[in-house]
């Protein structure tokens, strides 16, 4: 008798690469690196998240303390594309040169991300939610200046489709308040962002950025047919990071097969999945 | 000559380069972006670019964030 191995692959329908700013990722999933208690955590988080793609911050050096341990001592810079933010940018003008700044560092570094930002320029610390006008000059001076520019945007179309003509490589539309762990708020604004961007264009990538809580708002996210998701305090303030990692990268594969099946549509009534046919009890009404 | 690193007050000698003032400080190893007068100084030029009285300089790296 002859034994013959088997190899068995799993395959995951549906899940196939997608492009972002001239880069190809397998993830759909983009994960910060803020707010964790450790960098172990942190580290251990954004592998079992699966991304390919993780955001920093930009900030002074702390000349005169101890500067204690370094995030890139902690980053794996060759695996990861490293995306750099403005957060905490209330100015086109500040915006601009974090990005510059920020570029600097990864042309230092020789990262591939080196021409990316996430652009975030704020109009109120409250809520930070974006300042429409300064976004929208921000994004074009930094495609001037030869940036990608991953836009972080409101969920309204019309703004969305604004920084989308001025050049952005992406526009990121907020399913809730930053860190609010709220998730999308209002999905119908996302679809019409999807819409009015993806018009004529259909692989122009939209991510849903910002407002995440639990894993559901990641599949809801993917759902309603984002491109990916970028959220940072779901995972760094859960009771347990690491796991909520694995969470959210299974919610977006979830999400992403679930939008590609084509869901039923919602009907008042219900239907029976069983056949009523040769059922022996009584039916009422028949 | 007086300026300001990172907001606070700093003294120099005169004919201090940018170069001079981030080994000063101990950063010449690490990865670190500096700007002069809000204006963006690559690590190419920072040897060449001397500091004048009253400058404003910012020196940043990457930390964590969403």
């Amino acid at each position: 008798m002859t034994t013959t191995a088997t190899t068995t692959t799993t395959t995951e329908p549906g899940l196939s690469p997608f492009t972002i700013a001239g880069r190809t990722f397998q993830s759909r999933l983009f994960v910060g690196t803020g707010k964790y208690t450790d960098f172990p955590t942190m580290q251990a988080a954004l592998d079992a998240s699966g991304s390919e793609v993780v955001t920093v911050a930009v900030r002074r050096e702390r000349l005169y303390n101890d500067r204690g341990e370094s995030l890139l001592d902690h980053l794996d810079t060759a695996r990861y594309t490293i995306l750099p933010n403005t957060a905490g940018c209330f100015s086109a003008e500040d915006a601009v040169r974090v990005a510059r700044l920020g570029r600097e560092l990864l042309d230092q570094m020789g990262n591939a991300g080196a021409s990316w930002v996430k652009l975030e320029v704020l109009g109120d610390k409250k809520t930070l939610l974006p300042d429409p006008v300064g976004t929208l000059e921000a994004t074009r001076e930094l495609v001037a200046d030869g940036f990608q520019v991953l836009c972080y945007s409101s969920d309204d179309p019309i703004s969305a489709a604004r920084i989308k003509d001025a050049g952005a490589a992406s526009v990121m539309p907020a399913g809730s308040p930053i860190g609010s762990g709220q998730g999308v708020l209002n999905p119908n604004n996302i679809v019409l962002c999807l819409e009015a961007l993806k018009r004529g264009d259909p692989t122009y990538p939209v991510i849903v950025d910002a407002g995440v809580g639990a894993a559901s708002d990641v599949s809801q996210a993917m759902e309603l047919g984002a491109d990916g998701v970028l959220l940072n305090t779901a995972i760094a303030h859960a009771r347990e990071p690491v796991m909520m990692a694995h969470a959210m990268r299974k919610a977006c594969e979830a999400g992403r097969q679930s939008y590609l099946s084509g869901r039923i549509e919602k009907k008042l009534y219900a239907t029976a999945s069983s056949p009523f046919e040769g059922a022996i009890g009584y039916i009422p009404g028949e | 000559m007086d300026i300001t690193v990172n907001a606070k007050p700093h003294s120099l000698s005169e004919g201090t380069t940018l170069a001079d003032l981030i080994r000063e400080l101990g950063l010449a190893d690490a990865p670190c972006a500096a700007e002069v007068n809000q204006t963006l100084v690559p690590k190419r030029r920072h040897e060449q670019h001397p500091l004048s009285e009253g400058d404003v300089v910012e020196l940043v790296t990457l930390v964590g964030g969403g």
